[in-house]
């Protein structure tokens, strides 16, 4: 865990004591609509179909069990008992109360968490892999980097209006958790020839109406240049990024419009007159933030201890086991995936008390920690497998074993028109309706490891693009209607899937998905051949016509 | 609109002179860029301050060999939403040297003010009575700053770096 010092609690205290005398002032009529709502999307603040919707960050997915409870309490107090994980490590509220929202936010400040610029047009929530710090073979704790860069990125005094929103993750395993290919700037943390930390800096990549993959546009940047490296992109951006027109305002508009070699001399020129700066990050300041991080103590433990294989007889908790549970760097210690796709539930929710028993579980099996992955779970960072049987049990009771990981119902998704302004038709009751079909956990099981992604309009907050089925709600005179395209992937081999055909309507997107995935049993060559290995070896012929020929 | 300076409601010595008007003998003049870079020299050698209003879609090289001898830049918000003056500041202060004043004009509101002073602005000509009114106030607000900038105004790294020295100094 990181822990915040008295400076950087000061600073959410004053933003949100700003914040709280800017909606005093539009409460009274001093600040105009228009002047206002760019200053509530600074803080997280959108106006909803029915609600304000407040988004709250968090960093790097880590919490404390402390910081949950406190998200829970916001639930309880303010909302309707709810709150939603996103695709960027973030929690949003969906019937929050204008006036009370300064109350809100300093209750959350009081455990060291902001809303800042969670939307707006400036540099969002930095986010990483979720299973920062305790993922075997990692080069090094990416949350160390993230926490330099969440610093540095809050209440930029260049950066806070950009052309439009700009988006930074990190990782530093070989597979990407962090899909940092589909971000402005995505960050690869490794070592070069001499040993030394950098990263490979890739930039451009994004979803929306134009979706790009990142590219590279530097292999190797040290580790003390990168915040250097980063001001002279987003100089150049803030500078020549589209501001005429907000749909090719991103930045990978700017890279591609250039191509990646322009950009990146334009980058390099500037970087080069401010690389010997104030931004120079010397060893003893990173080692400072370092030495904030604290890790657990763990003990020595067996790698396979008694109670595990006692509990390796009850098929039900070795279903889960091999599903949800992840090595972790530690011997004797797991990672856990809480899923937060029941059947039939709405994708990336989680009740107040749902939390508020995660975060005791996380206080009686994982040292106090809890994180939040971009697929919209939650992970338990350090069981003690011989307290995973006892913690299934308890995850059971709660509604949070849902042994469905990286299956077919493990499904990303967005509010869609449910809640959305901008949704063109909802994806909520799709991913609804798709977990009751494949409700059966052997069949899933069989199926294997596959993502479908839902989005609800083409903003794909829902990273349809990526996933390996993607679903994307048009409308088309007054109805709703679903685009299906295959083969996408948001990994390290990131790329976007590819239109199998015409748009279907509501009522027949689940019997297309069904249709789909019974074409890639018949088609994969073994078992162990992932759904989206068949796209890429067969293209997506096969499955258009399957889906097609008897509609 | 009233234009505070040096953290005060002041009168603005200088005139708006647009394209096409005569400019006055003497006395402090803003012009627009392009007029002031179809015969720089004119407005430079007159008796009087000469400032320029450059927008923020014009590189600020093209001010560089004059920013020893211009007394005011005004660099423009055409909206608060459009950013681009804070990085024409940055440059001019940080990476040119430049040490006059530097105003912000257009759309400018409180709550822009400690973004704009951390870039570099020192003049500000706000749209609201209100705003320019609470400007001491409002420059009060933050007193912890993450990123270097050419302000002076001391970073949260670096004070977390001198309390680490003063502890281990006191040991």
């Amino acid at each position: 865990m990181y822990a915040y010092d008295e400076l950087d609690r000061t600073l959410i205290n004053e933003r949100v004591s700003e914040f709280r005398d800017q909606v005093k002032r539009r409460l009274s009529g001093e600040l105009t609509e228009d002047e206002f709502k760019m200053l509530r999307l600074q803080n997280g603040v959108y106006l909803q179909l029915h609600a304000y919707m407040f988004r709250v960050a968090i960093p790097y997915g880590t919490l404390s069990s402390k910081q949950l409870r406190r998200l829970a309490h916001v639930a309880r107090r303010y909302d309707r008992g709810y709150g939603h994980f996103t695709t960027r490590q973030n929690i949003q509220f969906n019937w929050i109360k204008l006036a009370e929202l300064p109350d809100a936010l300093s209750d959350l400040a009081e455990v060291g968490i902001h809303a800042m610029q969670t939307s707006g047009n400036n540099m969002r929530n930095v986010t990483s892999d979720q299973w920062a710090g305790v993922a075997p073979g990692e080069v090094e704790d990416p949350r160390i980097w993230s926490e330099i860069l969440r610093q540095h990125t809050t209440l930029h005094p260049e950066f806070s209006f950009l052309p439009r929103k700009f988006k930074i993750a990190i990782t530093a395993s070989e597979h990407d958790r962090a899909a940092i290919k589909i971000h402005d700037i995505g960050l690869r943390l490794h070592k070069n020839a001499d040993g030394e930390t950098g990263f490979e800096v890739l930039v451009g990549g994004g979803l929306g109406r134009t979706p790009f993959i990142a590219k590279t546009i530097k292999p190797f940047v040290h580790g003390r240049d990168i915040l250097s490296y980063v001001e002279a992109i987003l100089r150049v951006y803030n500078q020549y990024g589209r501001r005429d027109n907000i749909y090719k305002a991103r930045i990978k508009i700017l890279v591609h419009e250039l191509g990646i070699e322009k950009f990146a001399r334009e980058v390099d020129e500037e970087w080069r007159q401010m690389s010997d700066s104030a931004l120079t990050l010397d060893h003893s300041v990173i080692d400072e933030v370092r030495s904030r991080f604290s890790y657990p103590a763990y003990e020595k433990l067996p790698h396979m201890p008694d109670e595990l294989k006692q509990a390796a007889h009850d098929p039900l908790f070795e279903r889960w086991r091999k599903n949800s549970v992840a090595p972790h760097k530690v011997q004797g210690y797991s990672i856990v995936t809480l899923s937060l796709k029941p059947v039939g539930g709405p994708p990336g929710d989680a009740t107040a008390d749902q939390m508020d028993a995660v975060a005791d579980l996380a206080d009686k099996y994982s040292f106090g920690e809890i994180r939040v992955g971009h697929e919209q779970n939650l992970a338990l960072p350090h069981v003690a497998k011989r307290d995973l049987p006892q913690l299934w049990k308890a995850l059971d009771r709660l509604g949070l074993a849902t042994p469905n990981v990286n299956l077919v119902t493990d499904i990303i998704a967005c509010p869609g028109l449910d809640y959305c302004s901008l949704a063109n038709a909802r994806s909520i009751p799709i991913a609804q309706e798709l977990t009751r079909r494949f409700a059966n956990h052997d069949t899933a099981d069989m199926i294997g490891r596959l993502h479908i992604n839902i989005s609800g309009c083409i903003n794909a907050c829902g990273h349809h693009h990526v996933g390996h089925i993607g679903i994307l709600g048009v409308e088309k005179n007054g109805e709703e209607f679903y685009q299906i395209t295959i083969g996408g992937r948001a990994d390290e081999n990131a790329q976007m899937g590819v239109l199998i055909g015409p748009a279907v309507p509501y009522a027949e997107v689940a019997d297309v998905i069904e249709d789909i995935v019974e074409a890639y049993l018949a088609l994969r060559d073994r078992p162990e051949e992932l759904f989206v290995d068949t796209v890429k070896r067969l293209g997506v012929e096969p499955f258009k016509e399957r889906v097609y020929a008897t509609r | 609109m009233p234009l505070v300076k040096n953290g005060r409601i002041t009168t603005d010595l200088f005139v708006h002179v647009a394209d096409g008007a005569e400019l006055p003998g003497d006395g402090a003049v803003l012009v627009p860029a392009a007029r002031f870079l179809e015969d720089p020299e004119a407005i430079l050698k007159r008796a009087g301050k000469a400032g320029v209003i450059w927008p923020n879609n014009r590189a600020v090289d093209d001010l560089v060999p004059y920013l020893d001898r211009l007394a005011a830049i005004a660099l423009v918000f055409p909206t608060f939403r459009d950013g681009r003056a804070y990085s024409q500041a940055r440059l001019l202060r940080e990476r040119h040297g430049y040490d006059g004043e530097l105003r912000a004009t257009g759309q400018v509101l409180r709550d822009q003010f400690v973004f704009m002073s951390r870039a570099g602005f020192d003049a500000f000509e706000v749209k609201k009575n209100a705003d320019a009114d609470a400007f001491a106030e409002t420059m009060k607000r933050y007193s912890v700053f993450y990123q270097p900038t050419g302000d002076g105004r001391v970073t949260a790294l670096n004070r977390r770096m001198q309390l680490r020295h003063s502890e281990s100094a006191g040991q």
